[in-house]
């Protein structure tokens, strides 16, 4: 009976999936400029917390410093475009091989020197402090000045990667699409089960035989790898690169607010948490800004995001989870559920 | 009958205390052989000796002639030795059919068959009506139960198991001696800490006791419930084979 309630579950969850997409779609086509450009940062923040999401609530490993590989991201896009007219494409690319080789290699000094969970977490932060300060002395790449691209020419070049600003939150929804699709496939695959167990208890998993040294190398520099590439959609979006913005501690913290408040760990955590952040933090930003009250948004965003974490720890997405099956499924099912063994 | 693993003087310190002092022992292939011992005699720590959680202080173990005992733990694993915990450690965001998954994933990288395997496992432990609960709901027995499942999915040569039987009723037991006789006969060889002896009586071919870290004994078990050293130390005046 569990299987059959389970096959409706993952139905459920790809008609969710669907719709979802369909009216962001939707809204892409539809939607006001204000809307759009809001969205497309909703949708980028979506995939960068999948990124970070893989590994954290994956694989394990706390990472404070996702900055660092967005910029890395950022950087190579914007230099290769910016410099030598050469297309984002080949940047994109550029960006997550640099990105998941400093990811690699930071990970694997961590922990060939027995660095591990918060110890290595700071690592991340000293990494991504050390990456912006260097660049923002770095003259070749703007320095404290930043890079500009130059403004968009008004008609859409797939092979730039260049348009305009709806063309840019399609290209943010497909990133956000590949995200969750690529989540859901790994999730799946033995890579799934390994990064979980290793996860939850490393030392017993390392008893089951996972090479943890390796697996906790391989996720991290995927994870780098991604961010690298929704930093560098990010830089092309933002038209331009500041060291201090876009390598800061301020985007670490943006990159795990979705995960966390939309459920750690989850395929849809990091798209509902975005939806739920990001609209609140600018709506708030502008109403403080009308009423004269320098902060409000932060303010806002501090309850919120403490009330989130207080009254639904595991985040949104897993609570609408529960809300469903409790719904669905039939009540003897909810008493198995609810029944704790006693030891 | 070839021997499967050989443990030389292995000594085990931690600071100032002697664990596991020039314990030699040797198991042959196919058997069944109990560790057995007051608490603290080192039974734990020899466990994690040979399955590479812990590097001796002097002393070498091999595995099929190879010595192991600077290989981490999952090379000892993938190489064939499995083993339990005694405080038991299952993964607690993963239900007990994910958790049985686990040690498959040593030998094979397909999701579907990992999984048959898991069910496999289950079933022999009596745990497969259970494979779609949370691993808290289980008691703690199933959840020492749920330790040899795990262990049995990475297939191994040797299985190590530390106490797995404590807490079970004696009809549930002897169902799990059942199983460890079958397996048994299929060729694993295992490796058992019990406290009760009538199971380690009932199933092992040799018993070997620790005591204080060293071994004071080692034979059928009919010889060493004999022994003077072990009635003294371990088993008490009162004991009764
Ligand atoms: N990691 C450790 N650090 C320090 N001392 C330890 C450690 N592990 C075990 N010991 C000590 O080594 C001795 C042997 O412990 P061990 O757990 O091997 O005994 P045991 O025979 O398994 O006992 P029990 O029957 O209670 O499980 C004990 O005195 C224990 O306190
Ligand atoms: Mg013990």
């Amino acid at each position: 009976m569990q299987k059959k309630f389970d096959r409706g579950l993952e139905r459920t969850r790809w008609l969710a999936g669907i719709t979802v997409f369909a009216v962001l779609g939707l809204v892409g086509m539809l939607a006001n400029p204000y809307v759009i450009s809001l969205m497309t940062i909703v949708l980028l923040f979506t995939f960068l917390g999948q990124s970070w999401n893989l590994m954290l609530g994956i694989g394990g490993q706390l990472s404070i410093g996702h900055a660092l590989f967005v910029g890395l991201g950022a950087y190579s896009v914007g230099v290769l475009y910016v410099k030598y007219g050469i297309s984002p494409w080949v940047g994109l690319l550029t960006g997550m091989i640099l990105a998941g080789s400093v990811g690699a290699s930071i990970a694997w000094l961590s922990f060939r020197f027995e660095v591990r969970g918060i110890y290595f977490a700071l690592l991340t932060i000293a990494a991504a402090e050390f990456a912006r300060i260097m660049f923002s002395g770095w003259e070749f790449v703007g320095a404290m000045q930043g890079l500009f691209f130059p403004a968009p020419t008004g008609g859409i070049e797939i092979s730039m990667l260049r348009g305009d600003a709806r063309f840019y939150y399609f290209v943010a929804l497909a990133l956000a699409a590949l995200g969750i699709i690529g989540t859901e496939f790994i999730s799946r695959s033995y890579l799934g089960y390994v990064w979980r167990a290793m996860r939850d208890d490393e030392s017993a998993a390392r008893a089951l035989g996972v090479r943890t040294f390796q697996h906790k190398i391989l996720v991290i520099s995927i994870s780098a790898a991604t961010a690298a590439a929704g930093g560098g959609v990010l830089a092309l979006v933002q038209g331009s690169i500041f060291p201090d913005s876009i390598m800061g501690m301020g985007l670490s913290v943006d990159v795990l607010i979705g995960p966390v408040v939309g459920g750690l760990g989850t395929t849809f955590g990091p798209l509902v948490g975005s939806l739920a952040a990001i609209p609140l933090n600018h709506l708030m930003s502008a109403l403080g800004d009308s009423l004269r009250i320098p902060g409000l948004n932060n303010i806002t965003y501090g309850v919120v995001l403490i009330s989130v974490v207080w009254f639904l720890p595991d985040g949104i997405w897993p609570a609408i989870v529960r809300l469903c099956k409790a719904i669905q499924a039939p009540p003897t099912a909810l008493l198995w559920q609810s029944r704790k063994v006693e030891e | 009958m070839t021997t499967l693993l050989e443990v030389e003087n292995l000594s085990r310190s931690f600071g100032g205390l002697v664990a596991v002092k020039d314990v030699s022992f040797s198991l042959r292939a196919g058997r069944i052989t109990a560790l057995i011992g007051p608490n603290g005699a080192g039974k734990t720590t020899c466990f994690n000796l040979v399955a590479g959680a812990l590097k001796p202080t002097s002393g070498r173990v091999l595995f099929e002639g190879r010595q192991i005992d600077n290989s981490p733990p999952e090379t000892v694993c993938r190489m064939g030795i499995a083993r339990t915990f005694q405080i038991v450690r299952p993964m607690r965001e993963m239900s007990v059919l994910e958790n049985a998954m686990i040690g498959a994933f040593s030998w094979t990288r397909n999701v579907s068959e990992a999984r048959s395997k898991a069910y496999e496992s289950l079933e022999s432990v009596g745990l497969a009506a259970k494979a779609h609960a949370r691993t808290d709901q289980l008691t703690l027995p199933d959840r020492k139960m749920l330790e040899t499942a795990k262990a049995l999915s990475t297939r191994p040569k040797l299985l190590l198991l530390d106490e797995v039987m404590a807490g079970l009723r004696p009809t549930e037991a002897a169902g799990i001696v059942g199983v460890l006789q079958k397996l048994a006969e299929g060729g694993l060889t295992i490796l058992l800490v019990e406290h009760v002896m009538r199971i380690v009586m009932e199933v092992a071919s040799r018993v070997v006791v620790l005591h204080h870290g060293a071994k004071i004994a080692e034979g059928s078990p009919g010889e060493v419930v004999a022994d003077p050293k072990v009635l003294e130390s371990y088993l008490g005046a009162g004991f009764h084979a």
